[in-house]
């Protein structure tokens, strides 16, 4: 039998808003996959999100959903998650809500090692307001505010979060969306912060300007530097640079998790 | 009242808000470091685990104020506390908790400005910011104490005005009320009301987030408890999801406008002291009450009938009490310590030919009864 999404959709709002061939939709899909395999019950599941392309796919999941600002949806997901550290609280958001504007709150979030579930719709661009480039648009590309190509270096996501003390880091595409689904339903397990990037096409304001106009052109440019991350790194340095590994990039498991050691201080205090 | 000085508590105002914020049910804070507000912090992070509460420093202002609209959201009555600088920050997102209609208690212990201004003094300027800071039409309820019960009490209040009406409630304290320390009682739990938001009754099948069939106040859903519902920051219908339709926005907005224009008597308060047969009325609000009360009270020892109007809710403004207040004196005299805000809207509240005195202070000292005095005295 085929799978039934239903459950965790909201029908009635469909068809969505992104563009036809927008990588946001194998993104949603892995995400449910990953939460039904996890028999994670949808009222007990909160998506929270900030401003942009991205941010819009809360509004087609049925459950506690929260469209929040440009960049704070992490704050409010900490808020949530200490009132009902019971609840499983998942953030998505696009590279330049969560990078740039929401950059602090993504390394704290990580610093902390709240049991919130980050993923990062890591599309290069400024989708919704028009193609601006952005943290991760990669350097010399070409974006509205960039018609030169691109003058800033791009974040190594993995890297700043690592550093920045998430315990669990992983990274997916959307030309693979089956491990795509295996990686988030990892994070979503994690008891801990899991980020997760997801690179992912934005064809209409990143491709249309940097020749991959059409869909499938830009999920070919991205499956064919995805290599899993011990294939990478048997890689010559030099090839490295060429291609992004994929897979769990780095897991620590018994790193103490945000909420659950401030219920012990709470329970202390009350014994 | 009498008192029994066992009961008395001696606390800076600061420490009064933490106090009376548990007091009212106050079960989160979320807060970033800013002088002259932290105690409150500090004193909710001692206090809240202690009683099952929760407390976070998030990593900016920003990030304090989404916290405490996150958890509010998941059920909580949540508190955050700040000053100028970090109070502008704060707006964006304090925008968000009225449109999603999400109760929440900001404390703004004002300091000088603009900008980073005077961090350790007092001032009143940010009354203004206070009603329209954030962007966009909004309701605001902001509340100003001026002596320590009366924080307590006005702590009290504003949870649960912000539960009442779903939505963010404004305390506007200032550096001198929120640094002074002075003798407080606090009530015996269960001597004063609390009121929580009202929760749907309705089931998670037929729940819709901002249904007003019932009123313009709508009935809530906490995460978590069966219910999936949606919100944003956008104009929204009444089933929580985006609309430009002029007419749905048009409702929805005046709806939230309406939330506070259409209960002003159960949002309005105004203290009066030896108003009844004053000529000479001074309206002051915040530490500067404190001042125009030995004023009024040194005026009348010299034979001036002078008297005092405070508004313990200053949005929204009391412009019928004002008008009122206007009819059986001579002139009004406004002092604040800042340039000149709420003597604004004292104007516009009073006959056009009523002559209204300013007096002013900036560069962080608290203005003295002497200058009130002189005033009176120079009005009488
Ligand atoms: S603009 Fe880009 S990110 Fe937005 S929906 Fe279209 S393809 Fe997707």
């Amino acid at each position: 039998m085929s799978f039934d999404y239903k459950p965790y959709l909201r029908y009635e709002k469909l068809p969505h808003m992104w563009c036809p061939g927008c990588g946001i939709g194998i993104v949603v899909k892995a995400m449910i996959r990953a939460f039904d395999d996890l028999e994670w019950d949808p009222r007990d599941i909160a998506v929270v999100s900030g401003i942009g392309c991205t941010s819009r796919a809360p509004g087609y999941l049925n459950m506690n959903t929260l469209h929040t600002t440009h960049g704070r949806a992490l704050s409010f997901a900490t808020g949530i998650k200490m009132h009902r550290p019971d609840g499983n609280v998942v953030v998505i958001a696009g590279d330049g809500d969560s990078t740039a504007i929401g950059g602090n709150h993504l390394i704290h979030a990580a610093r902390r090692n709240i049991n919130i579930t980050m993923i990062v719709n890591n599309n290069n661009i400024y989708g919704m307001t028009g193609g601006q480039y952005s943290p991760t648009t990669p350097l010399g590309a070409k974006a509205a505010t960039a018609p030169y190509g691109n003058l800033e270096p791009s974040f190594d996501l993995p890297h700043l979060l690592r550093g920045a003390g998430a315990s669990f880091v992983a990274r997916g595409h959307v030309g693979n969306g089956r491990q795509l689904s295996t990686i988030l339903k990892k994070g979503f397990a994690h008891n801990g912060f899991a980020f997760i990037e997801v690179v992912s096409n934005c064809h209409t304001q990143f491709g249309r300007r940097n020749r991959m106009a059409d869909p499938m052109n830009m999920i070919k440019w991205i499956s064919d530097r995805a290599k899993p991350l011990k294939k990478f790194g048997q890689m010559e340095e030099d090839d490295k640079a060429k291609y992004f590994p994929v897979g769990v990039l780095f897991e620590e498991k018994d790193r103490p998790e945000y909420t659950a050691t401030y219920e012990k201080l709470i329970k202390k205090l009350s014994a | 009242m009498k008192k029994n000085m066992d009961d008395v508590r001696f606390w800076p105002g600061n420490i009064v808000v933490a106090e009376a914020a548990v007091a009212a049910g106050c079960n989160f804070f979320g807060g970033y470091p800013i002088t002259p507000s932290s105690e409150v912090a500090a004193h909710m992070a001692l206090l809240l685990p202690k009683v099952g509460g929760h407390f976070i420093q998030m990593e900016d202002e920003m990030a304090a104020m989404g916290t405490v609209i996150g958890a509010s959201l998941a059920g909580a009555k949540s508190l955050t506390a700040t000053s100028g600088p970090g109070f502008s920050l704060k707006l964006e997102n304090l925008g968000f908790g009225y449109i999603v209609e999400a109760p929440c208690v900001v404390v703004n212990v004002m300091r000088g400005g603009p900008s980073t201004g005077l961090p350790t003094q007092p001032a009143q300027a940010d009354v203004m910011q206070a009603r329209w800071g954030t962007h966009g039409d909004h309701p605001t309820i902001a509340l100003t104490p001026a002596f320590h019960q009366e924080i307590y009490m006005e702590t009290i209040r504003a949870f649960n005005l912000a539960e009442q009406f779903r939505m963010p409630v404004i305390l506007l304290l200032d550096e001198v009320l929120g640094h002074l320390s002075e003798g407080v009682i606090p009530p015996k739990p269960g001597s004063f009301e609390i009121i929580n938001r009202t929760k749907t009754t309705a089931s998670p099948e037929d729940y819709v987030p901002y249904d007003t069939s019932e009123g313009d106040v709508p009935p809530f859903a906490p995460y978590f408890a069966g219910y999936r519902w949606h919100t944003t920051g956008l104009n929204h219908d009444r089933t929580g999801f985006p609309t430009t339709d002029p007419d749905t926005v048009t409702f929805d907005e005046k709806r939230l406008m309406r939330k506070v224009t259409g209960n002003r008597e159960l949002i309005d308060k105004v203290e009066y002291f030896q108003a009844d047969d004053a000529e000479i009325g001074i309206f002051a609000f915040g530490s500067t009450a404190r001042a125009a009360m030995v004023a009024v009270k040194q005026a009348r020892a010299k034979g001036i009938k002078a008297g005092l109007m405070r508004p313990l809710t200053i949005w929204p403004f009391p412009n019928n009490q004002v008008l009122a207040f206007s009819k059986q004196v001579k002139t009004i005299i406004v002092p604040e310590m800042n340039l000149g805000q709420i003597v604004y809207e004292v104007e516009r509240s009073v006959h056009s030919d009523m002559p209204i005195h300013r007096i002013n202070r900036v560069g962080g000292v608290p203005i003295n009864p002497s200058e009130i005095l002189a005033g009176i005295e120079e009005a009488a």
